[in-house]
């Protein structure tokens, strides 16, 4: 794996026994000996911590309009010490990434998808210009559950403060802690951005409490399924807008027709048209009926037999929580419905599912 | 007992052989939860992909070792696919087959030849 980046956390993942793989041109846990499954579980009953530094963090100094420019979220009406969901569009409408955007008052702190990290920071800078700086010196962990707060706050007691999306730079014995009390869980979680230098002590330090277990990317990704949390290059693609892609919610209103500052985002004609009177296609869940996952790409047809695909199946797999299958799926909005039957062409057979609403798990955020 | 570089095991009875995963293919492939085998009577050729196995992770197929007739199969993982974790050497066998030819056996690997495969 020579070609591949490690995280400052690599020799910690290999004397935890974490089984290493490629991810997004990283070389990142999949799973730890507690396997996915424990550590999916232990994730929603006590507390996780996954190395999520392979996302790119980048200080941005750009002007509240200058990024309203790119994304169809309120930039201006963000407070200061609060975070919220952003998404580049492009000029077609599509999605190019999600991420999320911190108001520092000074500046925002963004969190990019890793395997879009280099493109989106080259967007950003073709934008906005030197307002942009990397931040390349810094590891990035999350700690997820119910039991994180109580953990997290025996190194950073002001931590029990902050709710759902609020974030803080506090000081630590491992120097300032950029937290932000969120996650891709659907949990009650935190975000924390710390330096490499210091990264290691302060993940040895949380799993020193018998609360926390360490969670590799498989867990992470059954995690997100059940939260109904979406992925880029799998429910959104540049191909597809944010409404196709089940992020309307996503879409400010102050960005909205009849919004503050309507429209002005790149694809907006299009985007703000699906707001309004539907898109072809949306994204909704689908509940096999059977035990076998419907995984993604897998076909979607309204038969038993024969006639086209009105859908694809964009994430799948075993949900630890539930004990049973799900699947996300992006398909045609006269089929999305909940409770429609749909037939999933698993390996040559139909096989018969139920589209349902996301998430499949409601989420115990802090609010 | 003999092994395939699929990493099946295979233990021949008086010309029936048992057919399962070895113990570094269900720890490879983490935790288990659905297993699909084919029907008994099945006729199949080497390298049909016969049953499934999905972990939490990914898919993965077992090819038929060799050319044969399937003759029984084992339902318990299908109810309890968490077995082939607990036990894949052993009652977590998949299905029971019928060589066309018993000299096939031959040409599978040993218990060694095996382990250095894996090492």
């Amino acid at each position: 794996m020579g070609d591949l980046k490690r995280t400052p956390l690599f020799d910690l993942h290999l004397s935890l026994g974490g089984r290493m793989v490629g991810f997004a041109g990283w070389e990142l846990p999949v799973q730890y000996p507690m396997g996915v499954m424990q550590e999916h579980l232990h994730a929603r009953e006590a507390a996780g911590l996954f190395d999520v530094s392979h996302m790119g963090q980048v200080i941005c100094r750009a002007g509240t309009a200058a990024l309203e420019a790119l994304m169809p979220v309120d930039v201006a009406g963000l407070a200061h010490g609060r975070q919220r969901y952003g998404l580049l569009t492009n000029d077609t409408g599509g999605v190019m990434d999600d991420l999320m955007f911190a108001n520092r008052g000074d500046h925002f702190f963004l969190v990019v998808n890793a395997a879009n990290a280099e493109a989106d920071i080259a967007h950003l800078s073709a934008h906005l210009g030197d307002a942009i700086t990397p931040v390349t010196d810094r590891a990035l962990l999350a700690l997820q559950g119910p039991k994180s707060e109580a953990v997290l706050s025996e190194i950073a007691p002001s931590v029990q403060d902050m709710r759902f999306m609020d974030v803080a730079v506090i000081d630590s014995v491992f120097g300032d802690l950029w937290v932000s009390r969120s996650g891709y869980t659907g949990d009650d979680g935190f975000e924390i951005s710390v330096s490499a230098e210091a990264a290691r002590r302060f993940a040895e330090t949380l799993l020193a409490d018998d609360a926390v277990a360490p969670i590799g990317l498989g867990a992470r990704n059954s995690l997100r399924m059940e939260a109904g949390l979406p992925l880029h290059g799998h429910e959104m693609t540049p191909d597809h807008t944010p409404v196709e892609s089940g992020l309307g919610w996503a879409i400010s209103k102050a960005r909205r027709a009849g919004g503050a500052r309507e429209g002005g985002f790149p694809g907006a004609d299009r985007v703000l048209g699906e707001l309004a009177t539907g898109a072809a296609k949306t994204t909704v869940g689908l509940l096999p009926e059977g035990r076998a996952p419907m995984r993604d790409e897998t076909p979607l047809f309204t038969e038993p037999a024969g006639g086209t695909p009105v859908g694809v199946v964009t994430s799948g797999g075993f949900a630890p929580s539930l004990g049973h299958p799900i699947s996300i799926a992006r398909i045609d909005t006269a089929h999305a419905a909940p409770g429609t039957p749909i037939y999933a062409d698993v390996r040559g057979k139909r096989l018969p599912a139920t589209t349902a609403p996301l998430p499949f798990r409601q989420p115990t955020f802090k609010r | 007992m003999k092994y395939t570089e699929e990493h099946e095991w295979l233990d021949d009875q008086d010309g029936i052989v048992t057919v399962g995963i070895t113990a570094h293919a269900a720890e490879q492939l983490g935790d288990i939860v659905f297993v699909e085998l084919p029907e008994p009577g099945f006729e199949v050729t080497k390298d049909d992909e016969i049953a499934v196995i999905e972990s939490v992770k990914a898919a993965s197929e077992i090819l038929a070792p060799m050319d044969g007739e399937i003759v029984e199969v084992n339902g318990a993982i299908v109810d309890e696919p968490g077995q082939v974790n607990d036990d894949p050497e052993g009652a977590a066998w998949f299905f029971k087959m019928k060589p066309a030819d018993a000299a096939d056996m031959d040409e599978m690997m040993d218990e060694a030849t095996y382990k250095a495969f894996i090492a």
